[in-house]
């Protein structure tokens, strides 16, 4: 464990990272060479100058608040740095019940959060050249292509599954939980095919709703994720409760990973920010879920109600700001539809995290959560 | 504080996610309650007929005699109930603290709750039509005309989405376990209280744990999945819960009532002498239940009917919950109570509608923690005034003008409609309404239950069905 001054440097040399990275991702997308359309149209409201005002990662408060909106409808090429303007380009989007959904270009940047994120798995659960199982959304997601990165980066290859949740969220919102229960039911039915056809599947990720349904449809049909042969798990989002946990890893798995040999790892992340790794998660520790972004790749603040510019005190609840910082995108502040409580660096990841992630108060009642 | 942990047929589990409910006045909390997710009630749900079985364990009269002791105990009695000792009086003071409803008015809907408990023997005589029970626990038997009759559970467990309107609804699903099926609840998250404390007195009165799961937690998540996982199952909503569960045949939903009283031709000139009937039909209970008269329809003097009940209606005041004359319940969700009397305020707006207690004071209170609304009373000149047949959660009713020969044709599903007529031909259509569901004819208050009869759907034929067995 590390001493009080040993993490207290660690969080300082962590901070000089991120000034320093800062101050380089603004030059490369406000630089009329390198930055992006949308940027450099924005530079010239901005009240400042990016490229000589900008010199630590707490000058970013200089810009105005990001809005959703700047996400929504094309030409989505504006996002498109100038820089990677050659590069082959991807778009990933998020909602789309209603209306435009935003979208993001990414080039590497996935690739590079799974790689990442690789690291922070142990191969004795997630062993290499095993095989995956991605049981989540697919269509314009970034997920699919990231869990697939991610077995390949490990030496493995990636089984799929359909998941529409945009026709998700359109049952839940109908009411129609009958036909809710028959699509998910339908997933879980892909998902078990793909576990018995002798594939040698080990790892997946799963939504925590459907890795519950995916485990109470095997013990159904008097069998477990462990005689299906899974190992690591990986899995993310809101519903990734220390209560569910503790359902899961205690009934649905049959203990914990030395005793069920399961290996569940949560995570929290979107098509903007990437992938923020959690804590380890212990019984001891009460399942508590603790999340630490990708810095300096990515930040995560936990910011007052009434000022997003507020980081709260530790172990204050408040909203959760996202900033992305690498070559490809930059989004300076993004308000989450989240909130929660604002935790302590420690020693593998040396800046705040956050815990209790659940949806914003003040938008929970228009959210629709449990998607898939 | 109380604690209420989750009951996993009969097992209490603790939560690492718990919610706290506050008094409706001093914000003070009052109870701790865990709550689980849908992933528990799926995974218990297997283990349903474990439920069943433990009940069949018992005779139907070993279950009556249990049923009567944990109705005195439920009445009056001192039980466990989560990590406290709960006395009557703590019931009803919780009871009240948590839904804004009067203690006096808790206090009634004990002795309503507890008399179905008590009286099981004869409810399950009515509601069989005087089946001998050990057919029903046997599966089958001789009805006593050489003719094997022959029922079958349709269910282990029964489940339910209960709501937190009013403790009086919990009657409905009370006789299950006596007919020896189990329960899997979901307690409105404001009213947990009955739920449980009926589970405690079973339990005290030697009925089996096992038989009953209750699972606090977010309404969708927990419902949806009682729901999904029981072949039966019952839930309280509003219209649009009516409408999704409509035709479904392993949900019995209930909703608003819409219950009305309506005044025949012959009887409408004598209406002064129904007034008591039609105030208590509307104010009974705090106006809450279903089963409370939202609408009464008149072929004349809708007016001067409106205004007689506002009379009596407009003056009550909102009181303290602890005040005996206490007769209206506070909205406790913030923003409920305006929002309410928002639409009332818009239907009121129609030139064919008149606010009757509009000279009695504003009826929206707000207070620093609650709100209330006092009782409104107003005339429509047309069933097709926008406030023609609106049901709310406080003492509201709509007199509306409509000629006897339109009243059937107008007044659309209603639970309870009391019909005061003495003429024969109108008396015979309306027991042929197929939209009508309780009948009462001739001057009986809609609130009046009589529990002997079938209420809302008769359990027996919902839980078990009738079939042919042929024995050699």
């Amino acid at each position: 464990m590390a001493s009080d001054g040993e993490l207290s440097a660690a969080a300082s040399a962590a901070r000089e990272a991120l000034d320093a990275h800062t101050v380089e991702t603004v030059a490369w997308h406000f630089h009329e060479s390198t930055g992006c359309p949308f940027w450099l149209d924005k530079k010239r409201e901005l009240k400042f100058d990016p490229l000589t005002e900008v010199k630590s990662y707490d000058d970013l408060k200089k810009f105005p608040a990001f809005e959703d909106e700047w996400l929504r409808g094309g030409p989505v090429r504006r996002w498109v740095p100038k820089g990677l303007a050659d590069q082959p380009v991807y778009v990933f989007e998020t909602g789309g019940t209603t209306g435009v959904p935003k979208s993001r270009i990414a080039i590497d940047d996935f690739r590079t959060d799974y790689s990442n994120f690789s690291d922070t798995l142990p191969d004795k659960y997630f062993p290499k050249g095993s095989n995956w199982l991605m049981l989540g959304p697919s269509g314009p997601r970034r997920l699919r292509l990231a869990v697939e990165h991610l077995a390949q980066h490990r030496g493995g290859i990636c089984f799929c599954i359909d998941l529409d949740p945009r026709w998700v969220i359109k049952l839940i919102k109908k009411g129609w939980m009958e036909h809710l229960e028959a699509y998910k039911k339908h997933c879980i039915e892909q998902a078990i095919t793909i576990l018995g056809a002798g594939h040698d599947v080990k790892c997946m990720f799963g939504t925590p709703k459907l890795i519950e349904a995916l485990c109470l449809e095997l013990e159904e049909r008097g069998t477990s994720l462990a005689e299906q042969g899974i190992t690591g798990i990986f899995s993310g989002g809101t519903e990734f409760t220390p209560q569910w946990t503790r359902f899961c890893v205690e009934e649905l798995f049959g203990g914990s990973p030395e005793k069920s040999g399961i290996y569940m790892t949560p995570t929290y992340g979107n098509t903007l920010m990437g992938l923020a790794c959690s804590k380890p998660v212990t019984k001891d520790d009460g399942y508590k879920i603790s999340y630490y972004a990708p810095q300096p790749r990515a930040v995560v603040e936990v910011v007052e109600f009434d000022d997003y510019n507020q980081v709260v005190p530790y172990g204050g609840t408040g909203r959760v700001k996202l900033t992305t910082l690498t070559k490809e995108f930059f989004v300076p502040g993004f308000l989450e539809r989240d909130e929660g409580e604002r935790e302590q660096p420690f020693a593998k990841y040396p800046w705040d995290g956050v815990s209790g992630v659940r949806p914003f108060h003040e938008l929970a009642d228009a959210t629709t959560v449990g998607v898939y | 504080m109380i604690t209420l942990p989750a009951i996993r047929w009969g097992e209490p589990y603790e939560s690492l996610e718990v919610d706290e409910i506050k008094h409706f006045l001093t914000g003070e909390p009052v109870a701790r309650v865990n709550t689980v997710g849908s992933g528990i009630v799926a995974r218990d749900a297997k283990k349903s007929r474990r439920a069943r079985q433990a009940l069949q364990s018992m005779t139907p009269a070993q279950l009556i005699d249990a049923y009567k002791r944990a109705g005195e105990l439920f009445e009056s009695g001192t039980l466990a109930v989560g990590d406290a000792q709960q006395s009557a009086t703590d019931f009803a003071e919780q009871t009240s603290a948590t839904t804004g409803m009067p203690v006096a008015m808790c206090k009634a809907n004990v002795v309503k709750n507890a008399f179905v408990l008590k009286n099981i023997d004869k409810i399950l005589d009515c509601l069989t039509r005087g089946l001998d029970l050990n057919i029903l626990a046997r599966g089958y038997g001789d009805e006593g005309r050489g003719v094997t009759v022959s029922y079958q559970a349709q269910t282990d467990v029964l489940g339910a989405v209960l709501p937190s309107n009013s403790p009086g609804v919990h009657t409905l699903w009370l006789p299950v376990v006596a007919m020896q099926i189990g329960l899997a609840l979901k307690p409105g998250s404001q009213e947990p209280w009955t739920p449980y404390r009926v589970a405690a007195a079973m339990k005290e009165a030697g009925i089996p744990v096992e038989a009953i799961s209750i699972y606090p937690g977010a309404g969708g998540d927990i419902g949806g999945s009682i729901l999904s996982n029981y072949r039966r199952a019952m839930i309280f909503g509003g219209p649009q819960t009516i409408q999704q569960y409509a035709g479904n045949e392993r949900v019995q939903v209930h909703g608003p009532g819409y219950s009305k009283i309506l005044l025949g031709d012959d009887e409408a000139d004598n209406w002064r002498e129904y007034l008591d009937l039609m105030v208590e039909s509307v104010y009974r209970n705090g106006g809450r239940s279903c089963i409370n008269a939202s609408s009464i329809y008149t072929p004349r003097h809708g007016k001067e009917i409106a205004a007689a009940l506002a009379e009596r209606l407009g003056p009550i005041e909102a009181l303290p919950p602890d005040d005996p004359k206490a007769g209206l319940a506070a909205f406790t969700t913030p923003g409920a109570a305006a929002a309410i009397w928002g639409a009332i305020e818009r239907d009121l707006a129609d030139s064919r509608t008149t606010h009757a207690t509009a000279d009695y004071g504003p009826r929206l209170v707000e207070q620093e923690t609650c709100a209330y609304l006092r009782p409104t009373v107003w005339h429509c000149q047309s069933t097709e005034c926008p406030g023609a047949n609106k049901e709310y959660m406080f003492p509201a009713v709509s007199v509306v003008d409509c000629p006897q020969e339109r009243m059937l044709a107008e007044i659309g599903p209603t639970l309870v409609c009391t019909a005061i007529t003495k003429n024969e031909q109108f008396r015979s259509d309306l027991m042929a309404a197929t939209h009508i569901d309780r009948l009462n004819l001739g001057p009986i208050p809609t609130p009046q239950v009589d529990w002997l009869q079938p209420h809302e759907g008769n359990l027996v034929e919902f839980l078990y069905r009738n079939r042919a067995l042929q024995v050699r």
